[in-house]
């Protein structure tokens, strides 16, 4: 699977490594829901540490779409409270 | 994947199949998208340079406020020597005020130091990429021109107006940043400005209107204490300027 950090790199990552970032993702979610702030931020700095960690940068020359788009590492609470919905994160 | 980047996926292929739907010919988008992202960056590199004029004028406030301090204590200790307790009080309570101030001010620049640090870092990243985008434009280029199989284009077009929108969304972060910096900076300057400290150590008028005030302001007790201090100091013949009051200078007393 493809994933890329945004505003980073794409990286190749195994399906069970794929399934450890779905978990922690969906706790995140939870935890913004939660207006739990801190938890977020540690959750989502897991995600990010553990794509650098566990993937396979793709080489400069391959173009591929990604099958997940992770927001970028600097990803405030604020925004992801507005769940990336119209100008929240990205411009036209 | 139904979490965040679930939903961050939607919204970016949303706005990725809608720039390529509205592109006729691919190469000229790319072109232009490399092109508009490179002034984009002349923008960052600049907001990044006033930063760093801010500070630096913030850094020189910061130095003349400390040359007032030394000034001011040995203003402070000239006049005990010379048997004036009340004006050696006003000194040392206008360095008390000085130096909350100074306090504040370099808080304020070794924040901006540590933030231009990073958007330096930020900068240099931001600039490989756009040099990664760039090769990669070069690929799809060539093979839209080769008119390709149709669908491994579409593949490809699909990477490269990625990392198109990723090189745009990680330019567009970097100029807010950026410009918040900026703004920060300037605000600090202006305040600086705007009580602008018309030199303080002026002193051998009498007592106005700031000068209570400022008594007020600093409790008296640091002041205090200092003053024992340096009674302390001038008593032991450690005074530099004191021919008066080598003996026992009474507190609060006249001046000899």
């Amino acid at each position: 699977m493809i994933v890329r950090i945004a505003t980073e790199g794409q990286y190749r990552l195994d399906g069970d490594v794929v399934e450890r970032v779905n978990a922690l993702d969906n706790d995140a979610v939870a935890a913004v829901e939660a207006g739990d702030e801190a938890r977020f931020t540690e959750l989502f700095r897991q995600i990010i540490a553990l794509i650098r960690a566990e993937g396979e940068p793709l080489a400069e020359d391959e173009l591929h779409g990604s099958d997940v788009i992770v927001p970028p590492p600097d990803t405030s609470f604020e925004e992801a409270r507005h769940e990336f919905s119209g100008d929240g994160l990205i411009p036209d | 994947m139904a979490g965040l980047s679930g939903r961050f996926s939607t919204v970016v292929k949303a706005k990725i199949s809608k720039l390529l739907d509205r592109a006729e010919d691919p190469s000229e988008t790319l072109e232009y998208s490399y092109q508009k992202q490179m002034e984009l960056l002349q923008n960052v590199k600049k907001g990044l340079a006033d930063v760093v004029t801010a500070k630096k004028r913030l850094q020189l406030q910061s130095q003349k406020l400390e040359q007032q301090v030394v000034k001011l204590d040995t203003q402070a200790r000239q006049a005990l020597a010379g048997g004036n307790e009340a004006l050696a009080r006003t000194a040392l309570e206008r360095k008390a005020a000085i130096q909350a101030e100074l306090q504040g001010l370099d808080g304020q620049i070794s924040e901006l130091e540590s933030q231009q640090q990073s958007m330096t870092e930020n900068q240099a990243k931001l600039q490989s990429k756009i040099e990664s985008f760039r090769s990669k434009k070069e690929v799809i280029k060539a093979q839209y021109s080769a008119a390709e199989a149709q669908v491994r284009i579409s593949e490809a077009a699909t990477g490269v107006g990625e990392e198109m929108a990723d090189v745009g969304l990680a330019m567009q972060r970097a100029l807010d940043k950026t410009e918040n910096m900026r703004a920060r900076a300037q605000a600090v300057d202006e305040l600086e400005k705007a009580g602008a400290f018309e030199d303080l150590t002026q002193l051998g008028a009498g007592e106005d209107d700031i000068d209570r005030q400022l008594k007020e302001l600093s409790g008296g007790t640091q002041v205090d204490g200092e003053l024992e201090k340096m009674k302390a100091e001038l008593a032991a013949g450690g005074g530099s300027a004191g021919e008066l009051g080598s003996g026992d200078a009474p507190a609060g007393g006249e001046p000899a």
